[in-house]
């Protein structure tokens, strides 16, 4: 074979004065469609309600040239939903990622970390029990806060038992599942003997939903969320190789428990940012890694579409909710009712092979 | 032995050995799999760590490439502690090709090779043509160039070993270390890498391999070490060190040791109970197998 043909599959480098990359045109070219199309369900999702607004004076607005009607619909009624469903498809898209790519397991995800389970039996057992204890939490810290508390001490608590000198995939994904079995029973427990008012509001929660929102919480979840993302692209090019196995990443010069624990911090982290102020809403952590993957046709998730894919999912998922169906269901309902069978799919295709 | 190797072998064990272990003891929580070993590696040679199973002759290998922390003792590579190096500056000066070793499905050999070049990279120079051209040579050299858009996973297990040597190459280290690079590969794949293993030493590098077959580290060696339970039993080139007499204390194995009739080294011929003609075995007792 000739020396051309070796040369196009050896990717080719981009240099930019001082910084250089590989330029890999489809990936860069998935990521930016990705990035319209997100754009483009955003627009359409603060478009949508009540007051309908057209997506141009959607888009004059967000840019600082629009009306002050609409800028007052927008900016402050529908924008802390909308921007609430991007921060968390991303940071659940990311996280999932990260995970993943961790576990060297596409089934991994947050959920199986015990972030979503711990987060559910926090706040489930704050709105069942009536008491003082728990409506004083409730009403110091609100309930996503109390929620976000109980999904990091359980996702710290799976990565200590998991630990044994550093992470193993497998040990993590195993541990994981036993600590979210027992968050879920203690779920089903407090749902089986709560009050049947107390129920109704403990499930609207637990399905995950967007209502609500204001850029209070937006506010929060939005600077953690873009603190981490800052700290994983950082630390993301020491990962690369560590997709290979721990010993050929070490052979590489990489310190891999250091870059493992701050990276798997960072998953645990965005997962309970995005469990706070959206609740547990299911699937999008597993599905959007997987589909950035074959969307981009890359053998390990990519970080930016991943979570740029959990975002389109979210908005998506959401403007269908308030949209298409003929009552209005929780975000959570609809990424289940997609997640699901793309995880059976999956399933289904790696035992074809 | 002739005085040219000796002082080869001897010359480069005092001053330019750029590798080497000093009184290092390892072991797995508690137990010592090494105990108080010193070992030096020649420049410029293949070195092959043979032993029985269990022995700590890759145990010895992680050490060297510092995946494994002796409890005590050091590894000196250029004359410093190992240790207190960064890893980045080691992978920069040493390559390691662990066993077996897997890549995510569907990565292409040209991707693979190309995260050789990890240690010489940071998060702003991710990617330069000097990367591309050591990566077209690295590939070159191994004889993969034509597979270089292909998933590695669909790759057969020979060439898949060509490509793992391939991205330990673009690394660009002149210390490679191999541990057990012919596993699971039949007999005429392992003789291919271990070609390539000589091609590379040709070029001028330094490589520390463990192989199980004694015939093939026999063959494809300039310095043999011989292990037994933590400790070297032997060390030089394979002509002055295989014997039958070694070869029983190391790895309790009866073998008839010959000149390999296509080579100038030894060739290892084992007894084993059954099968050998009685009479051509020497020290081989008669046994009666009379009704």
């Amino acid at each position: 074979m000739s020396g051309t043909d070796v040369k196009r599959s050896v990717a080719p480098g981009v240099r930019l004065g001082q910084v250089s990359f590989v330029w890999r045109p489809w990936l860069v070219s998935v990521t930016l469609l990705l990035a319209a199309a997100t754009f483009l369900v955003f627009c359409l999702s603060i478009g949508v309600g009540d007051f309908p607004i057209g997506l141009s004076r959607v888009i004059a607005t967000i840019l600082g040239g629009g009306e002050r009607v609409d800028e007052f619909v927008i900016m402050d009624l529908r924008m802390p939903r909308a921007l609430a469903g991007l921060i968390v498809g991303v940071a659940l898209g990311v996280s999932g990622a990260l995970t993943q790519s961790i576990a060297r397991n596409p089934l991994a995800s947050p959920d199986i970390l015990g972030i979503t389970g711990g987060a559910g039996a926090v706040a489930v057992f704050l709105v069942t029990v009536s008491g003082g204890t728990a409506a004083a939490v409730v009403s110091a810290v609100g309930l996503s806060a109390a929620a976000l508390a109980g999904g990091l001490g359980t996702g710290l608590l799976v990565y200590f038992l998991a630990w044994r000198r550093g992470i193993d995939g497998f040990r993590l994904i195993l541990i994981g599942i036993s600590v979210s079995a027992v968050m879920e029973a203690i779920t089903t427990w407090l749902l089986a003997t709560a009050d049947i008012k107390d129920v109704a509001r403990a499930q609207a929660w637990l399905v995950g939903s967007l209502e609500g929102r204001s850029w209070g919480d937006v506010r929060v979840a939005l600077w953690c969320t873009l603190v981490l993302l800052v700290v994983v692209s950082c630390v993301a090019f020491q990962f690369k190789p560590m997709h290979l196995g721990d010993e050929v990443a070490a052979g590489l010069g990489v310190r891999y428990s250091m870059v493992r624990a701050v990276l798997l911090l960072c998953a645990v982290l965005l997962a309970a940012v995005a469990v706070s102020a959206a609740g547990p809403v299911p699937f999008v952590a597993l599905v959007a890694p997987q589909a950035a993957m074959r969307l981009a046709r890359c053998p390990t998730p990519p970080m930016a579409a991943s979570g740029l894919v959990g975002a389109l999912l979210l908005t998506g998922a959401d403007l269908v909710a308030r949209t298409a169906l003929p009552v209005t269901l929780p975000v959570g309902v609809v990424t289940a009712a997609i997640g699901g069978p793309f995880l059976v799919y999956l399933l289904v295709r790696a035992n074809l092979r | 032995m002739s005085a040219e190797r000796i002082t080869d072998i001897e010359s480069a064990a005092q001053g330019h050995a750029r590798l080497a272990a000093r009184g290092i003891t390892v072991g797995y929580g508690g137990r010592a799999v090494i105990d108080n070993l010193d070992v030096t590696i020649p420049s410029g040679l293949i070195t092959t760590i043979i032993g029985p199973n269990g022995c700590g002759k890759s145990t010895l290998l992680r050490t060297l490439t510092r995946l494994l922390k002796p409890a005590k003792g050091a590894v000196v590579l250029d004359g410093e502690d190992i240790a207190g190096l960064r890893t980045r500056d080691v992978a920069k000066k040493l390559g390691l090709l662990p066993q077996a070793p897997v890549a995510p499905e569907g990565l292409t050999v040209a991707d693979l090779v190309a995260k050789g070049r990890h240690p010489h990279q940071s998060w702003l120079r991710q990617w330069s043509s000097d990367d591309a051209g050591v990566v077209e040579r690295a590939l070159a050299m191994t004889g993969v160039s034509d597979l270089a858009g292909r998933p590695v996973d669909s790759l057969s297990g020979g060439q898949r070993q060509r490509v793992w040597i391939s991205m330990a190459l673009a690394q660009g280290t002149d210390l490679l270390l191999l541990d057990e690079p012919t596993t699971y590969l039949d007999l005429a794949h392992a003789i291919d890498v271990l070609d390539l293993v000589d091609d590379l030493h040709e070029a001028g590098r330094t490589v520390v391999m463990v192989l199980h077959d004694l015939n093939l580290a026999t063959r494809y060696s300039d310095n043999l070490i011989v292990m037994r339970a933590g400790s070297i039993l032997a060390q030089g080139h394979p002509r002055d060190v295989i014997t039958a007499e070694l070869l029983d204390e190391a790895f309790g194995l009866r073998a008839t040791v010959i000149d390999d009739p296509v080579g100038d080294r030894p060739l290892i011929v084992p007894i084993g109970r059954t099968h050998a003609r009685l009479g051509q075995v020497p020290g081989r007792k008669l046994q009666v197998r009379l009704g």
